[in-house]
């Protein structure tokens, strides 16, 4: 049987639904648990055909509740679990993740976002944002990256995995239905030959020696009797969080340096944004662009120097203000004006942006 | 066997965190009692993992000298198939009440029972929502007063009680274990517990086992009043036996051929 899915470095032209199996049977993971739902399906087509060659498991459960309840079993169990949804699986996902969120279970869900709300388009959107970063009914301690390209869907997919289990924060990896269903060339690799080292993973339950005799038991719970009981354990999780996240958090930007007109987008449209920049600078626009590359954490303290040098600010999105409103509280008390251009559950071009920028500039 | 008349704990209960937390004359005690015998019979402490639901189940969560994990309201089952998944080696028990086992976590039972998943679930039927102040719950039975149900449940306008075994015995492939003890016959309900783990151990299928169980907090009933209604009233409605062993025959053949053409 094989055992190594990559080896080195190898060039592909693939989908990204493709690209994430290929990235999580690269980083170890060890069983997948998935409810079929457009545009994630693929992850599992991919996932079933290649996992057996590598012993690695599958379950396909009853919806998307039992999907994140199952992928929360499996870490407990010390394995690398994941799940992958989108829109109304999302949904029915965030109680499990909440769980893992109370308890910090290492789960890593990869989103692949569709229009919404309720069952809207199964194409495309970025209106995951809100639920992926803050679903559930507590704080938001998940780390949530949005990769922009296959290269960084296989990276990232990879680092969900290791972030996952070094900071014991559920992670999330919010791509779109663009993503998953557009083929590009990419490189996929194993960790070790980018000098990645798999964070290793640890059992919660089912430890070695007799529990009450050569251990203590796991007695493992997410529920407490006392508001200061919860409170303690809640202000140890933010405060874990808090300390990591200048660790956690990335950005890119691009021609920020002199740019008088900052754009903001993230995932896809990022890559519009970018090359509506190289446009706006041809034709002598001082523009230039930020990226968050994780939501959550989001990058506000790279972006507020830039911010505040700049005379205006474009938020893009295909949302109605999901990555604007992050921005605006990000970026509280800088008198810079944010505008933004949304467009909910709509791709959007370079020409639009530039379009959009330049009417900016004018008025 | 006459273990259970002693009242040594089993060697699995941790000492510690007793006395336990649940109502005096609670049937859960009972129930993880039955449990902890069957674990010890069979030696299999080390390897067991003992979920916990919400409800008054997750009073359990620091019950036993066992691997633990308290999970949410209906959950507990997709999560130790989770874990069973992951770690086969290990014996998952799945411990809820009936408001988790049969109303919110329903498609978890029947999806678990159709898989045959190698878990052991064991679902306690107090007829009520416990926890949150002694609701109707799935298992009410016809007539019987709840917080939601003050003048007597009306069948007619909210069904008849819930039948779990009778349903996993009728989704679930050969293999399975299924049974129903009650708390009024603890030799036999910790028999059933045991050959539902017994049943895991061996990898033949899913082990579902509901003990009829007591609540006389929420019943406002005292102990004579307790009884009665677990023996009598309950019993009368939902049958105490075994529904399905491993070593029967199914009655109709399995087609396990794929189908033509595929
Ligand atoms: C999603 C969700 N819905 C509702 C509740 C509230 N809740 C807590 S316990 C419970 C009922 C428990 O009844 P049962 O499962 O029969 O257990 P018992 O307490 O009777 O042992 C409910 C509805 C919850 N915790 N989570
Ligand atoms: S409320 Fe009922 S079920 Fe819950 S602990 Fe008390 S007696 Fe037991
Ligand atoms: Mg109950």
């Amino acid at each position: 049987m094989a055992t190594r899915p990559v080896t080195g470095e190898q060039r592909a032209f693939m989908t990204g639904n493709e690209v994430v199996a290929w990235a999580a049977l690269a980083a170890g993971a060890d069983i997948m648990y998935g409810y079929p739902i457009t545009p994630q399906n693929e992850i599992m087509h991919y996932w079933t055909r290649m996992a057996p060659k590598y012993e690695r498991g599958f379950l396909q459960t009853e919806d998307e509740i039992s999907a994140g309840f199952a992928t929360v079993g499996g870490v407990l169990a010390g394995k690398r679990a994941f799940t992958a949804t989108a829109g109304p699986g999302n949904v029915l996902m965030q109680e499990a993740m909440a769980m893992a969120e109370m308890m910090r279970l290492p789960t890593v869900v990869v989103v692949t976002q569709r229009g919404g709300p309720s069952t809207a388009t199964v194409i495309y959107s970025q209106q995951e944002l809100n639920l992926t970063c803050f679903g559930g009914n507590g704080e938001g301690l998940r780390i949530v990256y949005s990769p922009a390209s296959h290269d960084e869907l296989f990276l990232y997919t990879i680092k969900a995995f290791n972030s996952a289990w070094k900071y014991r924060f559920p992670t999330f990896v919010l791509g779109d239905g663009y993503q998953s269903k557009m083929r590009e060339p990419v490189t996929i690799f194993a960790p070790e030959a980018r000098g990645i080292t798999m964070e290793p993973c640890h059992p919660m339950v089912g430890l070695p020696g007799l529990p009450g005799e050569e251990r203590d038991p796991a007695h493992l719970r997410n529920t407490y009797n006392l508001e200061d009981e919860l409170y303690e354990v809640l202000m140890d999780a933010i405060n874990a969080y808090e300390s990591v996240a200048p660790q956690v958090m990335e950005w890119d930007t691009y021609a920020v340096d002199d740019a008088e007109l900052l754009i903001i987008a993230h995932g896809v449209v990022s890559r519009a944004a970018r090359a509506a920049v190289v446009t706006l600078r041809e034709r002598g626009c001082k523009a230039g662009y930020f990226r968050p590359v994780t939501l959550r954490p989001f990058p506000a303290e790279p972006l507020r120097p830039l911010a505040d040098r700049a005379r205006n600010l474009l938020v893009v999105e295909s949302a109605y203000g999901q990555l604007k409103r992050h921005v605006q509280a990000g970026l509280y008390g800088i008198p810079t004006p944010v505008t933004g251009y949304l467009r909910p559950g709509m791709g959007i071009t370079p020409e639009e942006i530039a379009q959009c920028a330049l009417s900016l500039l004018k008025n | 066997m006459a273990i259970a008349a002693q009242p040594q704990m089993p060697r699995v209960w941790r000492a510690e965190t007793k006395p336990h937390k649940f109502c005096p004359g609670c049937g859960h005690g009972i129930v993880l009692k039955a449990l902890g015998e069957a674990i010890d019979a069979l030696g299999i402490q080390e390897r067991t993992i003992f979920g916990c639901d919400i409800g008054c189940s997750l009073l359990s969560w620091d019950f036993f000298n066992l691997d633990t994990v308290q999970t949410h309201h209906g959950r507990t089952t997709p999560v130790l198939v989770g874990i069973k998944r992951a770690r086969p080696e290990l014996v998952v028990v799945s411990y809820m009440g009936d408001g988790g086992a049969y109303a919110i976590g329903a498609q978890h039972l029947v999806s678990s029972a159709a898989r045959n998943d190698l878990v052991t679930i064991i679902v306690v039927n107090n007829t009520v929502y416990a926890m949150t102040g002694g609701q109707m719950a799935p298992t009410t039975l016809p007539g019987q007063k709840t917080e939601t149900t003050p003048y007597g449940r009306d069948a007619g306008l909210t069904g008849r009680p819930i039948l779990g075994p009778e349903l996993v015995a009728a989704i679930a492939p050969p293999g399975a274990y299924v049974a129903r003890g009650s708390i009024a016959n603890i030799v036999q309900l910790k028999n059933f517990i045991q050959k539902g783990l017994q049943n895991q151990v061996e990898g033949r299928g899913i082990a579902f086992i509901e003990a009829l169980s007591s609540c006389p907090t929420n019943w406002h009933t005292n102990a004579a009043a307790t009884w009665r209604f677990v023996e009598e009233e309950m019993t009368a409605y939902f049958p105490v036996r075994e529904f399905r062993t491993p070593d029967e025959k199914p009655s109709s053949p399995l087609r396990e051929v794929p189908p033509r053409g595929f």
